[in-house]
């Protein structure tokens, strides 16, 4: 599930830097974030556990957020749906 | 304080809640045949099996029991079974065996994603002497992709293809039947770990390896079951001995074979009822978690699974911290979280399925499991989770 960094790279507003978190703190920090930013923000979630790139996708699927793709980093693109 | 308190009619198991066990499908608690086969074993089975003297032949007898009534539960020849020392030592034979002995078709291992880790593992060394692995995906409730498995196994150079019969961490049931037609069809044999199906489901057919473990069918740790059908290639990856056919090396635990073998037969009677009783239960489980926990996903297949298997992740928890807090209420369970892991990864099952590895609990029952039990359970779990998020500092995300 690897897209390419240009386009999501342009469109995000914010960076959540969670590398040397463990899981679930980046998902925790993404679900507080989330909210607070308009409809149609892209944040970009810099998490090392390996766990977040299995609950980070799953998080927006639970929640209806739109899950945009991984880059290295790694990073994890989230787009606000609702 | 004469009459005060009427001693008598207070025990302490009405003030102190008995600790719940949940976790049977690591280890199901010892059924009392195997207790009972086991200490009359330990009298008079201790002697080699192997030796010419009057102790050895009483040994003899009964591992060549212990064979056949383990074989005529599975349905297969006696010689076609052999005990070892776990299921994963069962596993690692199944699966590097299988390849040895087929070594001539070629070095491609395919296996399902959601493999147990002994298979993973022996799958990891086939890699690193120079085989191939070919893993096939699951969809999100952990069912096997049979188009992605066929095209697999009629791939070249395919030796041995390995299922998990039924997850042991979110109890999906596979479709072993059509695997195994599609290795028919391919001409390469089918490995089946078995071990959270046997003595309480029937296995289905089609498989040429089989394996399964003692313990999860309340017999004791440490004796797994290796079963290689006639006509299967099959050669044995361990250095050369002549125990069990030549299959596993080392003197066997008579002992605990002959208790397992004993426990098994006694499972398997009763697997029919067993399994009409604790489904329902799972069913309950599956509706309670789901309607009274906030933000839980319940994973697995609702319809195609163990009977006594039931596996939820809680949004925003630490799989540890759960597992800790339940401990001190009194019930056992286990996690595929990452943070109960050693490797500090997220389970590869529940990751392949792409389900919340977080705040992960499976809880799997047994013959002594209760329905109050699981009434308690379900009446505590919500505020345990409700305290540990309140903690956290994650309510309301
Ligand atoms: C599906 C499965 N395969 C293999 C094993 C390994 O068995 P054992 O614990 O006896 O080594 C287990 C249990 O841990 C299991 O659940």
């Amino acid at each position: 599930m690897t897209t390419p960094d240009g386009p999501v790279a342009d469109e995000h507003h914010e960076i959540l830097d969670c590398l040397g978190q463990r899981c679930p703190l980046p998902v925790i920090a993404l679900a507080r974030r989330l909210p607070e930013l308009p409809v149609g923000t892209v944040v970009r979630v810099l998490a090392d556990d390996p766990a977040a790139a299995v609950d980070i996708p799953a998080w927006c699927r639970l929640r209806g957020q739109e899950f945009l793709g991984t880059s290295p980093g790694p990073a994890y693109d989230v787009r606000r749906l609702s | 304080m004469g009459d005060l308190v009427r001693t008598e009619t207070i025990a302490w198991a009405d003030v102190i809640p008995s600790p719940v066990y949940l976790d049977a499908a690591t280890a199901a608690p010892l059924h009392p045949v195997a207790r009972q086969a086991l200490l009359a074993a330990l009298e008079d089975g201790w002697a080699d099996p192997d030796r010419l003297y009057t102790q050895a032949r009483r040994a003899r007898q009964l591992l060549d029991a212990a064979r056949e009534a383990t074989a005529e539960t599975l349905a297969v020849r006696p010689d076609e079974l052999s005990f070892t020392a776990s299921g994963t030592t069962a596993a690692h034979g199944a699966v590097l065996g299988g390849l040895a002995g087929r070594r001539r078709s070629g070095g491609v291992l395919v296996h399902s994603a959601i493999e147990h880790s002994a298979v993973l593992h022996a799958a990891e060394q086939h890699v690193a002497r120079g085989g191939t692995a070919v893993e096939v995906p699951v969809d999100r409730l952990g069912r096997l992709d049979l188009d992605g498995w066929s095209a697999a196994v009629a791939g070249p150079g395919v030796a041995l293809a390995a299922l998990i019969a039924a997850s042991h961490e979110v109890g999906t049931v596979q479709p072993v039947e059509a695997a195994a037609a599609a290795c028919t069809d391919a001409g390469v044999p089918l490995y089946v770990d078995a071990a959270q199906m046997v003595g309480r489901v029937p296995v289905p057919a089609g498989w040429s390896v089989l394996t399964a473990s003692a313990r999860k069918w309340g017999g004791p740790p440490g004796v797994g079951l290796l079963v290689v059908r006639k006509g299967t290639r099959w050669e044995s990856p361990w250095p050369a001995d002549e125990h069990e056919s030549g299959r596993t090396p080392g003197t066997l635990n008579l002992p605990a074979v002959v208790a397992a073998a004993a426990s098994l037969r006694a499972a398997a009677a009763d697997a029919a009822a067993e399994a009409a009783r604790l489904s329902p239960l799972v069913d309950r489980i599956r509706a309670r978690v789901a309607a009274d926990v906030p933000d839980v996903e319940v994973v697995g297949d609702p319809e195609h699974r163990l009977p006594h298997l039931v596996t939820f992740s809680c949004l925003y928890l630490d799989g540890e911290a759960l597992l800790h807090a339940l401990d001190r209420r009194g019930f056992a369970v286990s996690s595929g979280s990452s943070c109960t892991s050693s490797t500090l990864r997220p389970s590869h099952v529940l990751e392949a399925m792409g389900v919340l590895s977080h705040g992960n609990v499976r809880v799997s029952l047994h013959a002594g499991s209760t329905e109050a039990d699981v009434a308690r359970f379900l009446a505590e779990l919500p505020g345990i989770v409700a305290d540990l998020r309140a903690q956290a500092g994650v309510v309301g995300l």
